[in-house]
């Protein structure tokens, strides 16, 4: 295997609406951040790779209007996921595997403004059984949190120092959307939206964009003094139908992270991709983290939560923690899908 | 179906072929900084080019890159509403939503100084004698709007034709 590692990455700062910026206006600043960073232009990335959905965007093939942000002439070696952008990495991860190259520049975006998003999200659903009813995201999140609290996996006091814990911590991240929390007992007093989940339990709606370049080896280490490695990642999905699922564990995620070899050492630090708060005692147990774990210092996705993007941003996060020296070995985590249906997991270590 | 056994009350009953499940999804679209200023140029009749500072290249419409290099533009061109047929196609099929006299022609135009071109109507001339390189100038609405709709066809100048590179400007 080649080593690769993340060696830049930058984010926007994360807003309920980007109305003054469309899509391109507000990723290009995360591009040139990422490639100035680095005192490189795009002739000197040698594949590019995006993440962003069309649904989001209500625009068809809005991915082509955004490589207007790259410069892309002379014609560049590009792909696309109409998935969270982490999946784009992993396949700028395999290219480079290949030997095909050496960088990558990978990034993500999504407005979530423009559009009904919980019911904007109904439609990634079994278009036969389930999309025509139009179950909404936070409905479908709240029966998993149900499943759970009824499996005894988690309690509603859990769930509220989980949402009080992430957004604390995001006080000290200047690109989170919602920073600082009351006490759990007194979000506990505000009713229930989707029961059982209140406000808290689910993650704000956002618009941002984030860009993460990879370099293999050598490559890398010109690139940087402070390289992060992936010393593994792997991706998994459980069935697309919710009801043949149990809710209450994901196996997917649990796989992923024997692949990518979580437990092949200790873990510092996790950026966790659990939009809803019950999900984050999901992940925590397929991941087999344990309470010394630091979860979420960024706040998580509880704190910014642009779709597309906020997985990569996890991967992005663990990265720019380790490279700091706040972390020797973390692990970074992504979803995809209603109820953590796909997962990725990335485990990440510094240079020494 | 082969090996699926159906109870005898469902055997003889017509298949279902299909299912339909309307989904309507509403968006409020943001236009963002540089096509912002380009809609408001087209409300005053004005069609509103931004150059680009690497390459030179005047982008029109503008999208807040030059995507030739990933750059911003903010540099303000102003351009003419006259200029010359680059490409064009007849079209011969009524789609929903046109109330277009078949057939008509589109066709891109660009304008004199800018290095792309507008997507508009070609009218005021019989399909059959429409070409590439003839000079043409936008015939606006009497009501212009931050729409690009506000140019409601392009017509023949008569100035004579002018050569055209391969798919760029005269």
């Amino acid at each position: 295997m080649r080593e690769v590692a993340v060696v830049a990455f930058a984010q926007t700062r994360h807003e309920r609406r980007q109305q003054a910026l469309n899509e391109v206006e507000m990723l290009m600043p995360v591009l040139h951040q990422v490639k100035e960073e680095l005192g490189i232009d795009q002739s000197q990335i040698d594949f590019t790779c995006s993440g962003s959905t069309d649904y989001l965007a209500g625009t068809a093939f809005s991915f082509v209007t955004t490589l207007d942000a790259v410069g892309a002439w002379p014609p560049i070696v590009e792909s696309h996921v109409e998935m969270d952008a982490a999946w784009a990495l992993y396949e700028a991860w395999v290219k480079i595997q290949t030997g095909e190259a050496d960088t990558a520049l990978v990034y993500g975006y999504g407005k979530s403004s423009p559009g009904s998003l919980r019911d904007v999200l109904s439609r990634q659903l079994d278009p036969y059984y389930v999309a025509p009813l139009w179950p909404d995201s936070v409905a479908l999140a709240a029966l998993q949190a149900r499943a759970c609290l009824d499996a005894g996996i988690t309690t509603v006091e859990e769930m509220a120092e989980i949402a009080a814990r992430s957004r604390r911590a995001a006080e000290s991240n200047p690109y989170a959307q919602l920073r600082g929390s009351e006490d759990p007992s007194v979000l506990l007093e505000e009713p229930e939206i989707a029961p059982p989940l209140r406000r808290h339990d689910c993650p704000p709606i956002s618009d941002g964009a984030a860009a993460v370049v990879l370099a293999a080896g050598d490559r890398a280490r010109e690139l940087t003094d402070r390289p992060v490695w992936i010393r593994g990642i792997d991706h998994r999905i459980d069935a697309h139908a919710l009801g043949v699922r149990d809710l209450t564990a994901s196996p997917s995620t649990a796989l992923a992270a024997e692949r990518a070899g979580v437990a092949d050492g200790p873990v510092d630090l996790a950026e966790l991709h659990a939009p809803f708060t019950h999900q984050e005692v999901v992940l925590r147990r397929a991941l087999g983290l344990g309470d010394d774990v630091v979860v979420n210092p960024s706040g998580g996705p509880l704190a910014a939560n642009p779709l597309i993007a906020a997985g990569l941003i996890r991967i992005g996060e663990a990265a720019a923690r380790i490279a700091r020296g706040e972390a020797r070995r973390a692990v970074a985590h992504a979803t995809n899908g209603p109820c953590l249906q796909q997962n990725l997991v990335c485990v990440l270590e510094g240079s020494d | 179906m082969s090996g699926l056994v159906l109870p005898e009350r469902l055997r003889d009953l017509e298949p279902v072929r299909s299912i339909r499940t309307p989904a309507r999804l509403e968006y409020t679209y943001t236009a963002g900084q540089a096509t912002s200023r380009f809609l408001r140029g087209i409300a005053q009749r004005k069609i509103l080019g931004e150059r680009c500072h690497v390459c030179g290249k005047v982008i029109l419409p503008p999208r807040g890159a030059c995507p030739v290099d990933g750059v911003p533009t903010h540099e303000q061109v102003e351009l003419p509403d006259r200029g010359t047929i680059t490409t064009f196609c007849v079209v011969n099929v009524k789609f929903s939503g046109s109330a277009m006299e078949l057939p008509y022609v589109c066709a891109t135009v660009v304008p004199d100084g800018s290095d792309m071109g507008l997507f508009g109507m070609v009218q005021e001339i019989p399909f059959d004698r429409i070409r590439i390189g003839m000079r043409v100038e936008a015939v606006w609405d009497d009501e212009p709007r931050p729409d690009l709709a506000s140019i409601k066809w392009w017509r023949p100048t008569g100035e004579p034709d002018v050569q055209v590179d391969e798919g760029r400007g005269a």
